[in-house]
C-alpha cells in the first residue's frame, strides 16, 4: 500500500536528515520506526504525510506519488499541546476534522464524543484543552485522528507525555482500533524499545544522521496480545533485546 | 525528547549557520532584499502613476524630495545644509515637542513611583487615571486655548497632558511588579527608602517605564502637530497651515514625509538609547 | 475576592472624591484662578446641563459617528489585507516593512492635505480616521499571523483541509485575539484624530466644533472642561465593551 523508494531530505539550511530510505508497508499493519534522537523519524513521517516534500526518492501511496496530504489520513504529532486548538473545546476539535468526512453537525459531534470516550474522556468533551492535564490533551489528539476513521495513520510518538498506566491502556485501544473493521494501516513512530515490539507487526529500526534503515525485524507473537504474558513471551524478550542491540550500536 | 526535527530545530541550524563566512552573507543580502522589494516597488508605482496622471494633489516623490531638499536642505555646509526655513520650522516644533516629552517623563515616572508604591493610593487614584487616559488630548486644546492663549504654553501644555498618561500608568505598573524579594533584600542591607527606590524600583521598572517613554514620544510628536495646526507663529505646523492655505500641494506633501521622517528618527533614537541603558534587562516587554 | 474588589470600589471612588476636593479647593481658595480653571462642582453641573441640552447631544452624536464608521471602515480594509499580505510569506515580510514606514507619519499631519483634497469636513474627518485606524489593526493582524503555531496549521493539512480552510479555521482564530487588541488601539487613536479633524477643519457638527464655538464665544471653561470629559468617558466605554467582549469571546485563552 505504502512504498517509500531511495527517500532522502535535506532542508533548506544545508541540513541532512534522511538518505536512500526503502520502506514498503502492506495495508492493515502495523509497523513501528524505532531509532535514537536525531534519526529522522519525524522527518520521514512529515514526508510520507505529505506536509514535506522529499530532496530525494519518492513515496507512493497505493500507486500514486504522494505530494500534497493524500486523502483518508490522520497524524498525531508529537507536540500535542500546539497540534489541539486552544480556541474550541475538546469535542468541538475532534469535530472540526470530521467535516472533511461529508457528516452533518449533529453526527459530527456525535461521533467526536463517542471516540472521546473510547480514550476515557467521556467527562471533557466540553472543557478546552488547557483545562486538561498534558497526558488528557494527548488522548484527545489521538481520539481526533481515530474518530476520522483514516486509512492511513501516522503517529509520532503519541504515548509520549502520558502515565504508565494509560499508556499501556492506550496500547491496546490501538491494537482494537486496527482489529475493526475497515482495516487501518498505521506507521508509528517511537523510542520506546518495548512498545514498538508490543505494538507492532514490523520494527524498521532507523540509525545514523542522515537516518538510514538500520534493520527490519518482523514481530510474530501470538495474538492477542496481553500486557503481561505478551511481555513475559520469550520470543517477546529475544525481539526486544534485538531491537535493542540495533538502536544502540548502528 | 526524540524526533525534534521539527520547524524548531531546522530554525536552530539556520541562525547557526546565519552567522558564519559569505553564505551568511549572502543570506543577509537576500534577506534585505526579501523585505525592502515592496517598498521600492510601491514608491516607483507611485511615481509612475502620479506622472503619468499629472494630478496636481498627488506629486510624484521625486518632486516630493526635491522640493523638500530645496525647502529645508538647501543651506550652507557649516550648518549641516539646514536652510534658514529649517531652522525656522525645526526648532520651536522640536524644542515644544521634547520639552513636552521631558516634563511629562518626569511627572509620570515621579508620580508613577508614588502611586505604585502605595496600594492605597494606587486603588483610590487608579479610576480616576483611568479615566485622564481616556480623555482625547485634542479636547483640551480650545480649553488650554482660554488659559494660555496661542503659543508655546498652549502646545507644551496639550503635550504634557497626552504624554504623561502612557509613562505614569507603565511606570505604575511596572513599580507594582517589582520582586518583592528585591526590596526585601536591599532592605535588610539597610538601604535607605530613597536608595531603595533610586537603586532597586527604578531600574527594576525601567523596562516598563521606556515601554511607557517610547508611546508617550510617538503621542507628543502627534500632539505637537495638532497644536501647530490650531494656529502657530512658527514650526512644522505652520509650513502645513501655509502649504494649504497658499495652495501648495507639494510642500503639503514635504511635510508631511518630513514628520514621519522625524517620527522614524525620534523611535530610531529612542530604541538605541534604550538598548544601551537598559540593555541588561532579558526579558521582552510589550 | 468580594471584599476586595468591595476594597476597590470604594478607594475608587474615595478617590474620584478627593480629586474633585482638591480641584474645587484650588478654585474656591484663589490657588488657580477660578475664571480659567472652574471649581469641580461648576465642571460637574456643566456635564449634567450638557447631557440633558439636546445641541451638545447631537454634537457629540455626529463625533461618534464619524469615529465608529471610520473605525469600522478601517477594519473590514485591513483585517482581510493583513490576513492576505500574512498568509503569504514572500509578501507577510516585504508588507511589515511598508507599514513600519509609513506608520510614524502623524495621521494628524495628513488634515491640511486632506482638507485640500476632500473640502467636504465630514469626509476629511472620516476619512483620517480610516487611514489612522488602518495601520494598528494591519500590523496587529500581521503579528497575530506571525505568532500562529505551525504544528497546528500543519494538523488541520494533514486531516486534507486546504489553505483556505487552514486560514479561516486556524490562522483567524488564533490571530484573533491580537487582531482585537488592535481594534482597542484603533478605538483610541481614532477619537483623537476625529477631534483633531473637527477642530482643524471645522464643519457643521461634532464635539470638536462645540468646544472651539465654545471658545470663541467668550469662553466657558467649564463647559469645555465638561466636554473633553463625555470625550473620555466615551472612550472608556467603548475600551470596556471592547475588554468584556474580548473576556467573552476568547475565553479559551483564560489561562495560558
Amino acid at each position: 500500500m505504502l512504498e517509500i523508494k531511495g527517500l532522502g531530505h535535506r532542508y533548506a539550511d544545508g541540513h541532512r536528515a534522511l538518505t536512500g530510505i526503502d520502506l514498503g508497508v502492506e495495508r492493515g499493519e502495523l509497523v513501528c520506526l524505532v531509532g535514537p534522537s536525531g534519526c529522522g523519524k519525524s522527518t520521514l513521517l512529515r514526508c510520507v504525510a505529505g506536509l514535506l516534500r522529499p530532496t530525494e526518492g519518492t513515496v507512493t501511496l497505493d500507486g500514486n506519488t504522494v505530494d500534497r496530504v493524500p486523502d483518508g489520513l490522520a497524524v498525531v504529532f508529537q507536540d500535542y499541546t500546539r497540534s489541539l486548538f486552544p480556541w474550541l473545546t475538546v469535542r468541538d476539535n475532534v469535530a472540526l476534522v470530521l467535516r472533511r468526512r461529508g457528516l452533518g453537525r449533529r453526527e459530527r459531534r456525535a461521533a467526536a464524543e463517542e471516540a472521546l470516550a473510547a480514550v476515557g474522556l467521556a467527562d471533557a468533551v466540553r472543557k478546552y484543552p488547557w483545562q486538561l492535564s498534558g497526558g488528557m490533551q494527548q488522548r484527545a489528539a489521538i481520539a481526533r485522528a481515530l474518530a476520522y476513521r483514516p486509512s492511513l495513520l501516522l503517529m509520532d510518538e503519541p504515548f509520549g507525555s502520558v502515565d504508565a498506566q494509560t499508556r499501556e491502556d492506550l496500547e491496546d485501544l490501538l491494537l482494537t482500533v486496527r482489529g475493526g473493521e475497515g482495516g487501518m494501516t498505521i506507521l508509528l513512530v517511537t523510542h520506546d524499545i518495548d512498545e514498538s515490539v508490543y505494538v507492532g507487526d514490523r520494527v524498521v529500526v532507523l540509525t545514523g544522521a542522515p537516518g538510514t534503515v538500520h534493520t527490519e525485524l518482523r514481530v510474530d507473537l501470538p495474538a492477542p496480545r496481553d500486557q503481561i504474558a505478551t511481555r513475559e513471551h520469550p520470543a517477546f524478550v529475544a525481539l526486544r533485546a534485538e531491537v535493542g542491540r540495533a538502536v544502540r550500536r548502528p | 525528547m526524540t524526533g525534534k526535527e521539527g520547524v524548531a530545530g531546522k530554525e536552530g541550524v539556520a541562525s547557526e549557520a546565519g552567522k558564519v563566512g559569505l553564505a551568511g552573507r549572502a543570506r543577509a543580502v537576500r534577506g534585505f532584499v526579501g523585505r525592502i522589494w515592496l517598498a521600492v516597488l510601491l514608491l516607483a508605482l507611485w511615481e509612475a502613476a502620479a506622472r503619468a496622471a499629472g494630478d496636481l494633489y498627488f506629486p510624484p516623490p521625486t518632486e516630493i524630495a526635491s522640493t523638500a531638499r530645496e525647502l529645508w536642505w538647501s543651506g550652507p555646509a557649516s550648518r549641516l545644509f539646514l536652510s534658514d526655513k529649517a531652522l525656522d520650522d525645526f526648532g520651536p516644533s522640536l524644542t515644544h515637542l521634547l520639552a513636552g516629552w521631558a516634563i511629562a517623563a518626569a511627572v509620570g515616572i515621579a508620580a508613577g513611583v508614588a502611586i505604585g508604591l502605595s496600594r492605597v493610593l494606587f486603588e483610590l487614584l487608579d479610576p480616576v487615571l483611568q479615566l485622564g487616559r481616556a480623555i482625547p488630548p485634542p479636547t483640551l486644546i480650545p480649553f488650554f486655548l482660554v488659559v494660555f492663549g496661542l503659543g508655546t504654553e498652549m502646545q507644551v501644555a496639550t503635550i504634557v497632558f497626552g504624554a504623561v498618561w502612557p509613562v505614569l500608568l507603565n511606570t505604575v505598573e511596572g513599580v507594582r511588579g517589582v520582586e518583592p524579594l528585591y526590596l526585601d533584600t536591599a532592605r535588610a542591607f539597610g538601604f535607605g527608602r530613597a536608595t531603595r527606590i533610586l537603586r532597586v524600583v527604578l531600574p527594576a521598572a525601567a523596562p516598563r517605564t521606556a515601554a511607557g517613554l517610547r508611546v508617550a514620544l510617538g503621542f507628543a510628536l502627534i500632539l505637537m502637530v495638532i497644536a501647530e495646526l490650531m494656529g502657530a507663529g512658527g514650526g512644522i505646523g505652520a509650513h502645513l497651515n501655509d502649504a494649504e492655505r497658499g495652495f501648495l500641494p507639494t510642500e503639503l506633501w514635504a511635510g508631511i514625509a518630513l514628520l514621519g521622517l522625524i517620527g522614524y528618527l525620534l523611535n530610531g533614537v529612542f530604541l538605541l538609547v534604550e538598548r544601551r541603558l537598559i540593555g541588561h534587562h532579558r526579558e521582552r516587554q510589550d | 475576592m468580594v471584599a476586595d474588589r468591595a476594597r476597590r470600589v470604594l478607594l475608587g471612588g474615595a478617590g474620584v472624591l478627593l480629586v474633585l476636593g482638591v480641584m474645587e479647593a484650588a478654585s474656591r481658595t484663589g490657588v488657580v484662578d477660578a475664571a480659567s480653571v472652574p471649581p469641580a462642582t461648576e465642571i460637574l453641573s456643566g456635564a449634567v446641563e450638557m447631557a440633558a441640552d439636546g445641541e451638545f447631544g447631537g454634537h457629540l452624536g455626529a463625533t461618534v459617528a464619524a469615529w465608529l464608521s471610520g473605525v469600522l471602515l478601517a477594519v473590514v480594509l485591513a483585517v482581510p489585507a493583513g490576513l492576505l499580505l500574512g498568509s503569504v510569506p514572500v509578501l507577510d515580510r516585504a508588507a511589515l516593512i511598508v507599514v513600519e514606514l509609513l506608520r510614524p507619519i502623524p495621521s494628524v499631519a495628513l488634515i491640511p492635505l486632506a482638507i485640500l483634497v476632500f473640502v467636504e469636513p465630514g469626509r476629511v474627518e472620516r476619512s483620517l480616521v480610516c487611514y489612522a485606524c488602518l495601520w494598528p489593526i494591519l500590523l496587529n493582524t500581521l503579528y497575530g499571523l506571525r505568532e500562529v503555531e505551525p504544528v497546528a496549521k500543519e494538523t488541520l493539512r494533514s486531516f486534507g483541509f486546504g489553505p483556505l480552510g487552514v486560514l479561516l479555521r486556524v490562522s483567524l482564530p488564533s490571530a484573533a485575539p491580537l487582531v482585537l487588541t488592535g481594534v482597542r488601539i484603533a478605538l483610541a487613536v481614532g477619537l483623537v484624530v476625529a477631534v483633531s479633524a473637527e477642530l482643524r477643519a471645522g464643519g457643521e457638527s461634532g464635539l470638536g466644533i462645540y468646544l472651539l464655538a465654545t471658545q470663541s464665544g467668550g469662553g466657558r471653561p467649564d463647559l469645555m472642561l465638561a466636554g473633553a470629559l463625555w470625550a473620555g468617558v466615551l472612550g472608556l466605554l467603548a475600551n470596556g465593551l471592547l475588554v468584556a467582549a474580548e473576556r467573552r469571546i476568547f475565553r479559551w485563552r483564560a489561562v495560558r
